[in-house]
């Protein structure tokens, strides 16, 4: 584990699933990659395929369509594989708690290793996350 | 041999996430199939559920790049259904921040159609002006995005007056980047040759599939809720509504541009008239909302967005009926799309502008072997790759 560890210390690079977000998140995604914030200088990069992701970024609420994808595409992902809930819905549902299509929160469905709140969350808390990820696994 | 392309499936705008299934033939798209439903998070339902004056947040939070559109016309609902007269300077405040938005999606958009096609500078400049604009946002309501400026009766917050000469700095300042992407856009012959008759969506066609803003004006259908049926400060400004005639994802592309000029046309108008109100009055005071029905209707960066409330005197509206303008413009595709090469699927389905991010990846499958042959990066290579051999030709 100690090499993979660090590893990944260097360099990750992350998934961007959308359970059903309202897309302000994935806005703030992109725009941590674009050059006001450019996060890709670290190395930090999108990837197209989950097999590749050392990260997955879940935004939205899950609903009954599409909660079982979450659980397939995490099964697929090389492990270690940390999930990263982006905004108020994946971190809780937010206002959709209510609605008769969301049926559980993120954390049910695969482990979650940070939260960031936030409606959406500024690219800075984005970051902020990821480099808190990236602290704990230091120790 | 006949071939799926999935893409999809996941749309983030409510009612609408979309999923295409493209049937090609080598190189031909021969048929579309769109599936929507993925998306689907009951906001009709959970709006039912709160009181007139929580609706604005739970309607902003049907899409996250026209975060106003859904409460402008949600507001316009109400307030049709009430009779209720909004002051001048919330008016002017509500038109300025719908310009606002009007500006940024359309950056964005601009920015992925770069990026489609290849020109990944486009991408990350226009993402990067687009910054100027949140900023803005930031300043006057707190929130990049989500502004939450609007109420029922008027808005939340007040843009002081000192606050006028930084939106304006920022939208002079916009102005020569815009230049500059026109001047990228029109005057590349490389992006001519790439987008000029890609895509047509011919004026029967569009007017057949109900197509509605830019879509729907670069094919020649002259319409515009701002203009057509003015509401909050649009009837006292004056601003032209480009139109062009041929429907293919340059005219859309073009469109979209022309249009920002125009917003930004707005922003200053109205910004002059705030200037003059008095500062502070922004809301007029609502007891009750009477039984009835009211229909509201805003042109969202994409098109007309509607909205019906029905009221049963309660405080909580007894039906919330929301239709999006992506709604028919993803439908469009079913023409616009057929008879194209893949490599001109990924623009041509970008070009009604759907919020993108969630229909990033695609699969071909090959249909007697079940295998996957291309996924969505590798469709967006290929459309980069014919850009790359049009511009060969150009040397
Ligand atoms: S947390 Fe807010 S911004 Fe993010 S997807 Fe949910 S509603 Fe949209």
């Amino acid at each position: 584990m100690g090499l993979i560890k660090k590893s990944l210390l260097k360099s990750l690079w992350v998934f961007h699933l959308p359970l059903s977000p309202c897309n302000n998140c994935d806005i703030e995604i992109l725009d941590a990659l674009t050059p006001r914030y450019d996060l890709e200088r670290f190395g930090i990069q999108l990837v197209g395929s989950i097999r590749h992701a050392d990260v997955l970024l879940v935004t939205g609420v899950p609903n009954y369509k599409n909660y079982t994808k979450l659980k397939y595409l995490y099964e697929q992902a090389p492990k270690p594989c940390f999930v990263v809930a982006i905004g108020t819905c994946a971190c809780g549902r937010g206002v959709f708690k209510d609605s008769f299509n969301s049926p559980c929160d993120v954390d049910k469905i695969v482990p979650v290793s940070a939260y960031v709140p936030g409606c959406p969350p500024k690219p800075e808390a984005i970051i902020d996350g990821i480099v808190k990820l990236i602290k704990s696994l230091k120790t | 041999m006949k071939k799926i392309i999935p893409i999809g499936p996941y749309h983030p705008l409510q009612e609408e996430p979309e999923f295409f299934k493209l049937y090609v033939e080598e190189e031909k798209v021969v048929d579309i199939e769109i599936e929507i439903g993925y998306n689907h998070r009951g906001i009709e339902q959970i709006s039912t559920l709160k009181h007139y004056d929580q609706i604005p947040f739970v309607v902003e939070r049907i899409c996250g790049i026209c975060s106003t559109s859904h409460p402008f016309a949600y507001v316009n609902a109400v307030e049709d259904l009430a009779g209720i007269d909004v002051p001048v300077r919330a008016k002017y405040i509500r038109s300025i921040i719908g310009e606002l938005e009007r500006l940024h999606s359309h950056f964005l958009w601009l920015g992925l159609a770069g990026h489609f096609i290849g020109y990944n500078t486009i991408w990350m400049w226009s993402w990067k002006h687009r910054e100027n604009v949140c900023d803005i946002l930031e300043v006057i309501s707190g929130n990049r995005q989500h502004y939450a400026m609007f109420k029922v009766g008027g808005v939340r917050r007040d843009i002081p007056n000192d606050l006028v000469p930084q939106i304006e700095k920022m939208c002079d300042g916009l102005l020569s980047v815009i230049d500059m992407f026109r001047g990228a856009i029109m005057d590349d012959p490389v992006i001519h040759a790439r987008l000029k008759g890609v895509g047509v969506l011919t004026k029967e066609d569009a007017i057949k599939y109900c197509v509605v803003g830019p879509t729907a004006r670069a094919s020649g259908i002259d319409i515009d809720v701002r203009r057509d049926d003015p509401y909050a400060a649009y009837g006292e400004v004056e601003f032209n509504v480009p139109v062009l005639y041929n429907g293919d994802v340059f005219d859309k592309a073009v469109v979209r541009i022309l249009e920002m000029y125009e917003s930004i046309k707005i922003i200053k108008q109205c910004l002059e008239k705030l200037k003059k109100e008095p500062e502070g009055n922004i809301e007029t005071k609502i007891d009750f909302i009477p039984p009835g029905e009211g229909i509201g209707r805003h042109e969202a960066p994409r098109g007309e967005v509607f909205h019906y409330i029905r009221s049963d005197g309660s405080n909580r509206p007894i039906r919330h009926k929301i239709r999006a303008p992506s709604y028919m413009n993803i439908a469009s595709n079913k023409v616009a799309a057929v008879g194209q090469t893949i490599a001109d699927a990924a623009i041509t389905l970008a070009a009604v502008d759907p919020c993108y991010c969630c229909t990033e990846r695609a699969t071909v499958v090959d249909l007697k072997t079940n295998q996957e042959i291309l996924c969505w990066d590798d469709l967006v290579k290929l459309s980069q790759q014919k850009t790359e051999k049009i511009r060969k030709l150009y040397e």
